[in-house]
């Protein structure tokens, strides 16, 4: 970053301004997943046989895939304490446990589909499996772009520079979070 | 100003951005410069509208002169009719009106006006305009892909746009939806930057009652395209999927609903209209007051009148399908809401008339197109009306009757706004004023033509000429010589009124280089971007004397000052 | 003002000429009140030398009752508007008369079919009547027709009858109609459906009583030879 424009150091709004772009961004993202959500939930509504393609999702998988974005969520929030007292070296280390925590997230994924398309359950199959792959896909590649910032700002704050972008990329890390929140109970538990 | 100054400590930079002019490269391709980029964006965008213009004109003369060979394109094919059509639709809206009003003149004013150097994220500005330019690229790729653009009309609905086997545009329609999407992830990009700026980097002193109408409008405008695009941007990828993997979100062979498009379209597409509407009526709020030297009437009023539309538009958006097949009841309800939203706009363009009581009005080119704009978009608005009225829509629906209605609202917005704030800020952009006369010359061969296009457009769609039809000698009943005659006034006088776009695109470029210099404030104007000197330098003010509202945008002919002007940032 | 313009030839084409021209009444009366004050106060307060404009705010109460009465004004027509606009929705696509005769209608890229239920007055028997492009209906009877479209979207339009209704793949949508004049008029395809969209028009014959009995039996004989 090397120039920063006199109007970026200004909060009339009494905000940090990075943190404000940041709920902006998460306003915008919001009604993304909305969208889809309110598409797939009128389907399921309208349709009830779908939930009979949905047995075939691993509820197991999905579960554990939830209790490890959860984990990681708090990781990023213990990251984001370090970095309030200055201490960039653990900010650091937690943020990447977090990334870990995605990685994860993403191998146990990357499994769960693989044995479905295996079984025939395909992006084509059904419209609900349009849905199932298309919602998660989109939420992992939030995931993915996620893990690459909190790597970028990890990177800065080990040498305990931007150290106020952990909370940041926390906070986006959180939405990713709950998104996968509203995704679980609606691809695997409603059957 | 992307020097490479590697320590973090603010001070520094300020000086560093503010003496530190850019290189060439730096300046005009790659700029960090609001206001280059702002430039970027209009420049492109009117290369944009010169396709838009040119369809346009093709298909106008088909309808003329059914199976001629136009000149300067050739015959013109149903399904080339179709394609012209609808990138017509999607050039003139998304890479017209968009870039121009929203983009261009929300970068370059913004900052300028609210008293900041710059955009707050400089670098996030220039990738959303080069992600704009990509997807710009990408769609006039698809115009000359193996089968041809997309022609399923501008609104893409499926089933047909879904299936290259019923479209027969494979490429075209792919490309179409992804540029589409590009587009508007660009526009997300700026509309943050537009809003966090806006919200935090206003000059001290500057209150919320202090910010010029067009900063509010622009904002109030990002806001709304942010939080209704985003259902379409998940529509546009389950449309590519749909496309090109088989998924079966559209397929009602495989038991889903081709009308979920239609909602997911529209409840985007109708706040976009006010997307574009809003910074052109915030353009005309700037001037009008300027040229009447008057207090804007009621500003207060005239924001609750936005906010209110803004939240309307999002209860409305079923007012394009009433006879698509949702259920009729629900009619009623869109119908209630969408005849309700004149109550907002009303009050709004009645307070922008009554803003001219007491002036003393100087008939500048940018007034022209002020004073037009209001006069146009009030037979645009009002035969809005017949539309929500459903019972009504039932006989109008898909006629031209429906594209005269939009092209009164559209045309005033994107085309007569645009070259309103064109004029008006042209000094401050470029440093030359623009010739009036040539000015005037476009104005009256812009504005007369553009009446004769589409008053005779009402007439036929009352007559039942539905839209999208290339040919209507397949119709008997609407074949007539007398509806025949009302097409080609129409296209004769789009002819003439592109060839007065001539006189502008001379007057501009001649401006640029020939053009007297333009003063710091040539229209004696209150806002803070004309305390700047013409052209701003980078960094727009001085970096050591940013400056400090304090009081608010319209505050013309106060009682007691000789001056009839009192700037924004003056000591009193 | 409509039926200069296209003849009315339905039962319900009175009701919608009737709200347009209300809608036209109410508005052009607003829209151009709007515009002739418009151009007064712009002729009235143009630059003179030496006159300075003057200071309002628009909180000043004897200026702003000019805006506010006329807004509430408006306010109730809307409501007029809004009233009668549901009214003559509610007659066209709510309400279902007792149906007299029946027609299927199939639209495809990019052609339609008709299938008429032939003398036994019943669709899906044998002695239906399938014709293309050309639908052959009885004048002064409530027909109800059943609207399904095999590939894209398509939309029934004639505008002689003030009726449209998009046809849906995968759906059933079912209206009516009620000719009042005998006479051949047009039928449009008024949803863009592709290449053909600017094609795919058809005609529809209002027949009297006998002519339309006429037509049935010259159509039987087809069949049986
Ligand atoms: C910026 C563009 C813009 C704007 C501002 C508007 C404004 C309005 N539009 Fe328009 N509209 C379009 C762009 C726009 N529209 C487009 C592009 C389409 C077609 C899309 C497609 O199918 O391709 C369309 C189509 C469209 C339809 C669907 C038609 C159909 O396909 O069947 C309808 C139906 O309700 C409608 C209604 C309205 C209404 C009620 C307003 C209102 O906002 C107007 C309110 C303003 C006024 C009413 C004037 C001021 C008031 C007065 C002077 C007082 C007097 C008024 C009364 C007494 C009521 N529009
Ligand atoms: C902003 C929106 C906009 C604008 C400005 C226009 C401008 C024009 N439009 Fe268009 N139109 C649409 C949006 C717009 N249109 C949409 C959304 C549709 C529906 C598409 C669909 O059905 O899918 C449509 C459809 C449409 C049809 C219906 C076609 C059909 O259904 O078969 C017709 C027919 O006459 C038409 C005509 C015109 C004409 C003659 C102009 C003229 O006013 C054009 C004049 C030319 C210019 C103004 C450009 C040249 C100017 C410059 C180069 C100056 C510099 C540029 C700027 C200042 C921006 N348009
Ligand atoms: Cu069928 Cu258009
Ligand atoms: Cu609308």
């Amino acid at each position: 970053m090397a120039f920063k424009p006199i109007a970026t150091t200004r909060s009339a709004a009494g905000i940090l301004t990075a943190k404000l772009a940041v709920w902006w961004l998460l306003a915008s993202e919001v009604v993304i997943f909305g969208g889809v959500l309110a598409s797939y939930i009128m389907h399921r509504i309208g349709h009830p046989e779908w939930a009979h393609y949905a047995v075939h999702t691993n509820t197991l998988a999905g579960g554990t895939n939830t209790f490890v974005l959860l984990t990681s969520s708090l990781s990023a929030v213990l990251a984001h304490r370090a970095a309030q007292l200055k201490d960039g070296a653990t900010a650091a280390k937690l943020l990447l446990a977090t990334v870990g925590g995605g990685g994860i997230f993403l191998v146990i994924k990357s499994f769960e589909w693989a044995n479905e398309i295996k079984h025939g359950y395909t992006i084509s199959a059904n419209p609900f499996w349009s849905f199932y792959y298309t919602a998660a896909g989109i939420h992992g590649l939030h995931v993915i772009a996620g893990m690459t910032l909190m790597l970028w700002v990890a990177n800065d704050a080990r040498k305990n520079q931007e150290l106020h972008r952990v909370e940041l990329v926390g906070i986006y890390w959180h939405f990713v979070d709950l998104v996968w929140i509203f995704l679980f109970p609606l691809l695997y538990i409603a059957k | 100003m992307s020097e490479p100054v590697t320590t973090v400590d603010p001070h520094h930079h300020h000086d560093a951005h503010g003496h530190h002019e850019p290189t060439f490269l730096e300046k005009y391709i790659f700029p960090l410069d609001h206001k280059y980029i702002g430039m970027q964006y209009m420049f492109t965008g009117m290369f944009m509208a010169l396709f838009g213009g040119f369809f346009a004109y093709c298909f106008r003369l088909q309808l003329a002169f059914p199976g001629a060979s136009v000149p300067g394109f050739g015959i013109v094919s149903p399904g080339e009719y179709n394609a012209l059509v609808t990138n017509h639709g999607t050039v003139m809206i998304f890479w017209v009106a968009m870039p121009v009003l929203v983009a261009a003149f929300g970068n370059f004013l913004i900052p300028l006006m609210i008293g900041a150097d710059d955009m707050v994220f400089p670098r996030l500005n220039r990738l959303s305009y080069q992600i704009f330019l990509l997807s710009a690229i990408i769609l006039i790729i698809s115009w000359f892909v193996p089968g041809g653009g997309f022609g399923g009309a501008w609104t893409a609905y499926p089933p047909l746009s879904a299936n290259s086997h019923y479209s027969l545009t494979p490429l075209g329609s792919t490309l179409w939806v992804l540029a589409v999407a590009l587009e508007f992830a660009a526009f997300l990009l700026g509309g943050i930057n537009f809003i966090t700026t806006a919200m935090n980097s206003r000059a001290p002193g500057m209150g919320a009652k202090d910010v010029p109408m067009v900063v509010w409008m622009i904002c109030i405008a990002s806001i709304l395209f942010m939080v209704s695009v985003g259902p379409l941007i998940a529509g546009a990828i389950m449309l590519l999927f749909d496309q090109q993997l088989g998924t079966a979100f559209f397929d009602p062979q495989r038991g889903s609903d081709p009308i979920l498009w239609q909602h997911l379209f529209w409840f985007f597409g109708h706040p976009e209209v006010y997307v574009v509407l809003l910074p052109a009526t915030g353009i005309t709020a700037e001037i009008i007051c300027t040229f009447s030297r008057k207090k804007l009437f009621g500003y207060q009023t005239i924001l609750y009148t936005t906010i209110g539309t803004g939240v309307l538009s999002f209860f409305v958006w079923a007012h394009h399908q009433f006879i698509a097949g949702i259920d009729p009841r629900m009619a009623n309800v869109f119908t209630i809401t969408t005849v309700l939203i004149s109550i907002p706009i009303a009050e709004m363009m009645f307070l922008y008339i009554a803003t001219l009581y007491g002036g003393s009005i100087r008939f500048t080119v940018p007034m022209l197109w002020a004073l037009s704009f209001i006069a146009e978009f009030l037979i645009g608005g009002v035969t809005g009306i017949f539309l929500g009225a459903s019972g009504a829509d039932v006989y109008f629906h898909d006629t031209y009757f429906v594209v005269a209605h939009f092209h009164y609202t559209f045309f005033p917005i994107a085309i007569i706004g645009t070259f309103a704030a064109l004029s008006y800020w042209f000094p401050k952009m470029f440093g030359r004023m623009l010739n009036e006369r040539l000015g005037r010359i476009h104005f009256w061969g812009t504005i007369i033509p553009f009446n004769f296009i589409f008053i005779p457009l009402f007439i036929t769609g009352s007559a039942g000429q539905h839209r999208r039809i290339y040919d209507y000698n397949n119709f008997p009943d609407v074949a007539t010589p007398d509806l025949q005659m009302l097409n080609i006034i129409a296209s004769v006088s789009l002819v003439i009124l592109l060839c007065f776009q001539a006189v502008f695109l001379f007057n501009m470029f001649w401006s640029l280089f020939r053009g007297e210099r333009a003063p710091a404030n040539p229209w004696k104007a209150n806002t803070l971007e004309w305390q700047a000197p013409s052209p701003p330098p980078h960094g727009n003010f001085p970096p050591d004397a940013m400056p400090s509202v304090y009081r608010g945008p319209y505050e013309y002919s106060v009682p007691g000052r000789e001056d009839d002007f009192w700037p924004q940032n003056a000591p009193s | 003002m409509l039926e200069l313009f296209m003849q009315p030839a339905s039962t319900f084409a009175g009701d919608v000429d009737f709200l347009v021209n209300l809608v036209a009444v109410l508005t052009f009366f607003w829209g151009g009140l709007s515009a002739a004050v418009f151009f007064w106060l712009i002729w009235r307060f143009r630059y003179r030398e030496g006159v300075r404009a003057q200071y309002v705010t628009g909180n000043e109460p004897d200026l702003k009752r000019f805006i506010t009465y006329p807004h509430y004004l408006i306010i109730v027509c809307d409501l007029a508007i809004i009233a009668f606009a549901v009214q003559t929705w509610y007659k066209i696509k709510q309400d279902m008369p007792e149906p007299e005769n029946e027609v299927r209608i199939v639209a495809q890229q990019w052609a339609w079919s008709f299938v008429d239920p032939g003398a036994d007055g019943k669709l899906g028997t044998d002695d239906d009547i399938k014709t293309v492009d050309d639908l052959h209906v009885e004048v002064d009877k409530v027909t109800k027709y059943t609207l399904v479209s095999r590939d894209v979207l398509h939309d029934f339009s004639v505008p002689v009858f003030r009726l449209k209704q998009d046809a849906i793949p995968g759906r059933e949508i079912t209206g009516w109609f009620e000719p009042t004049v005998v006479g051949d008029f047009d039928i449009q395809c008024a949803e863009m459906c592709g290449i053909g969209h600017g094609i795919m028009g058809a005609r529809i014959h209002v027949e009297t009583a006998e002519q339309h009995k006429a037509w049935i039996e010259s159509m039987s004989k087809v069949a049986t030879n």
